[in-house]
């Protein structure tokens, strides 16, 4: 008797479980509408590569005025909130930095002073091999056909390993509802909720429909954007006649934004 | 089987609490909701698919969209009739069905469902 | 089982009813946080894990230093473990209840969690991260609780239970293993790029995990009729012993090649650590006193008449443990993230949501601890009279 009750239990509590696993099994079933007679498909504008890459022509951008049109163009279009007064929890996609601080492992004990003075616009290096997407345990942040490392915002789960992954600083955590601190909203793209990974993805959603990145249009002429493996493209003419450094080669993640100097 | 009585009253007390939503709302359902239609949503008539599907999948189909311009960066939607949409919750649902409150949230409460949407996408986008 | 746990003096019930406060206060506090966001915390851009993952990280290492009771008992046949190797695998439960709840708190999207299972990612050490610990919650409940019911009972506990607990052996390895990997495979990050990273893990666990278990035998011995036995004691003394001189060696180790090599990346977050950067300091009166207590540990765990005396053990252990805590929690996070990689100085403090919600934390790894133990202790006085 004390036994069959025991055992009644123990399999009354395994199928309790194995009951409240079926929902969920029927919702991954369930996932995805297809077959309804639609398909999808890229805009015929769309721009492609195998992998955008950019030239930053610093010669060019060599006072902090010259960076703040490019840098704020990114900041309206993609309603990053630049209000936060906490300058340690802000968002950044493309900011500002001495050269020491961008090339870490590439500094002269005597410089060029008009270099080691000049402003650098720092963003996410869209690595050929990026250590965030390795770290990313839900592949809410992933490498797109196009080479971009993109972020999926509805799939984030805010666990900021790709932070601590990134060796170039370029990712930015939401520690609270970003919106009262967006300056002016742009209502044609999303903002961002609290609790989610945000970074610059190199306009993805402006190559789509076959336009520049706001960055490259706002500079210019100073920011040059292309496909790395296309031999015709603008990066690759500037990459083959000017001498470029890239940030922190060592580590061997292949950043694909150049630097002029 | 000395514990009979309290064993018997703990069963009760739980069956009662367990039931509770169910008896607690008996007779009292809410009418079903009824979604208003802006004037450009009745002008266009069929939304990108049948209503039907719309009713029904309204939430597969969005979850189809948002992960295909996210993760395969395809942004057009090309129904069965041929006519292409550009996916995109704010800028092309919410150009027709512009009135968030009186078309989502209506039947979204009704059925205790909240979807974080808005946190995200701009809710009226075009400030009306 | 089970009815050991409801039944208890005054003084077990007023433990249980303090825990209990602590954990709907924290949980109050969690739940501003999930409201607010992170931002409630001291993290930041630059310092993005901090008092969570470092809680965690220390959590993982007691959970593994069970395996100092498990492994001598079912691998080598040293019987006197018999008595408190069901203590050690209790211990490892809560710790990793502990651990999955530090995860948790520490996530800013939590509802999202099971991501993880549902787009599995085997390229992320987060992902393998959740297996092991799960995989490891579940091997200490279903063998801790079997065994100790077979000795209730006075029989042999169950033949199928031999491969889970050999399993047991190198999953308690693995879990600390892999919590070292989430930080050694990160380029940029030096201080923890560095292959010695895991077995140092490894050696302050299986110091802190024993001296850990040596405090609870001495106060279940002081509070209960179950006697965990003084060899038991001096056993596990000598393997926090050895742990703590290794943990130390691999810690001079990191210390050499920094300093001999000279290269600057590799020297910057110890000597930041240790006497602080270009103004920046927070750290250094920790890691000196982490360091001095590990020593003085050292210094009473290897003397023969230091560790004998029960007393000056105990006040050991409590030494070994706080140095091991600073050095592995607090200093791997800091040291870790400070400076950046761009070399900009933004040190870490951990604000008071923060520690209250990481205390409630602790609140519910001690309950879960006094209820397990509670049971064992009532066995064990069971099975003896």
């Amino acid at each position: 008797m004390e036994n069959s009750r025991r055992r009644f239990l123990q399999i009354a509590g395994v199928s309790a479980l194995g009951l409240g696993a079926t929902p969920v099994l029927n919702a991954f079933a369930a996932s995805g509408a297809q077959g309804s007679g639609y398909h999808l498909d890229r805009n015929e504008n769309a721009a492609t590569a195998k992998q955008w890459a950019m030239v930053i022509d610093t010669r060019k951008l060599s006072t902090p005025e010259s960076l703040r049109p490019i840098i704020n163009a990114c900041n309206t279009i993609h309603n990053v909130p630049t209000e936060i007064q906490n300058k340690n929890q802000e968002i950044k996609w493309i900011w500002e930095a001495p050269y020491h601080n961008a090339f870490t492992d590439e500094v002269q004990k005597f410089m060029d002073e008009s270099v080691e003075h000049r402003p650098f616009l720092l963003l996410c290096n869209q690595c050929e091999n990026p250590p965030c997407v390795r770290a990313c345990p839900t592949q809410a942040t992933f490498k797109n056909k196009e080479g971009i490392v993109m972020m999926d915002f509805h799939r984030c789960i805010g666990c900021r390993f790709c932070m601590a992954a990134c060796p170039f600083g370029a990712r930015s955590f939401n520690f609270r509802d970003p919106r009262p601190f967006i300056k002016k909203t742009n209502t044609e793209f999303p903002t961002r909720m609290k609790g989610v990974v945000e970074k610059c993805n190199f306009c993805a959603e402006r190559l789509a429909v076959g336009k520049k990145p706001a960055c490259v249009e706002a500079s210019g002429g100073a920011i040059a954007f292309g496909d790395l493996y296309d031999p015709n493209s603008d990066v690759r003419k500037l990459l083959k006649e000017n001498y470029t450094i890239r940030r922190k080669i060592t580590l061997g993640t292949e950043p694909s934004v150049y630097y002029i100097v | 089987m000395k514990d009979k009585k309290i064993i018997l009253v703990g069963v009760a007390i739980f069956v009662v609490v367990v039931t509770f939503p169910f008896w607690y709302n008996l007779g009292r359902s809410a009418p079903a909701p009824e979604v208003v239609l802006t004037p450009k949503a009745q002008a266009a008539e069929v939304c990108v698919m049948p209503t039907e599907f719309m009713k029904a999948d309204h939430m597969k189909l969005l979850d189809v969209w948002r992960h295909d311009v996210v993760r395969n960066g395809n942004r057009i939607f090309v129904n069965p009739d041929g006519k292409a949409f550009e996916m995109s919750l704010s800028n092309t649902c919410l150009d027709c069905h512009s009135n968030t409150t009186e078309f989502c949230d209506r039947c979204h409460d009704y059925a205790s469902v909240r979807p974080y949407c808005w946190d995200c996408h701009i809710e009226n986008p075009k400030g009306e | 089982m089970l009815e050991f746990a409801v039944k208890g003096n005054k003084w077990y019930w007023g433990w249980v009813i303090v825990l209990l406060g602590i954990i709907g206060a924290g949980f109050g506090i969690y739940l501003m946080q999930l409201q607010f966001g992170l931002g409630l915390t001291g993290l930041s851009r630059d310092v993005s894990w901090g008092f969570y993952i470092a809680n965690f990280t220390y959590l993982v290492g007691v959970a593994a230093g069970g395996v100092m009771v498990v492994l001598p008992y079912y691998l080598h046949n040293y019987k006197a473990y018999g008595r408190i190797t069901v203590l050690g695998e209790f211990l490892a439960i809560a710790a990793i209840i502990m651990c999955l709840l530090f995860i948790v708190v520490d996530l800013g999207q939590p509802m999202r969690m099971l991501n993880v299972l549902l787009y599995p990612s085997p390229n992320s050490m987060l992902f393998y991260d959740a297996i092991v610990l799960n995989g490891y919650l579940f091997l200490n409940l279903v063998i801790g609780w079997n065994v100790l019911e077979a000795e209730r009972n006075g029989v042999h506990y169950q033949s199928w239970l031999k491969p889970l607990i050999y399993i047991s052996i190198p999953w308690a390895v693995s879990i600390h293993t892999v919590t070292a990997y989430l930080y050694c495979g990160l380029p940029g990050r030096h201080y923890w790029l560095t292959a010695v990273l895991a077995p140092r893990f490894l050696s302050s666990a299986f110091a802190a995990g024993p001296a850990l278990l040596i405090l609870l035998c001495l106060f279940i011995r002081r509070f209960t009729h179950f006697d965990p036995g003084r060899e038991q004691i001096q056993t596990l003394a000598k393997t926090v012993a050895y742990a703590i001189c290794i943990n130390v060696f691999f810690f001079l180790c990191e210390v050499f090649v920094a300093f001999y090599s000279k290269i600057p990346g590799h020297m910057t977050h110890i000597q930041y650590l240790f006497s602080g950067l270009h103004g920046h300091g927070a750290m250094v009166p920790w890691m000196w006193a982490s360091m001095i207590l590990m020593i003085a540990g050292i210094v009473l765990t290897v003397t023969p008449a230091t560790r004998r005396n029960e007393a000056s053990l105990a006040i050991a252990c409590m030494v070994i443990i706080m140095g091991t805590w600073i050095d592995k929690a607090l200093g791997m996070i800091a040291g870790g993230f400070v400076p950046n990689p761009m070399h900009e100085f933004n040190e870490y403090v951990p604000s008071m949501p923060e520690m209250g919600i990481s205390l409630a934390v602790y609140a519910v790894g001690a309950l879960v601890l006094t209820l397990l133990y509670k049971m064992a202790v009532g066995v064990k006085e069971e099975v003896k009279a």
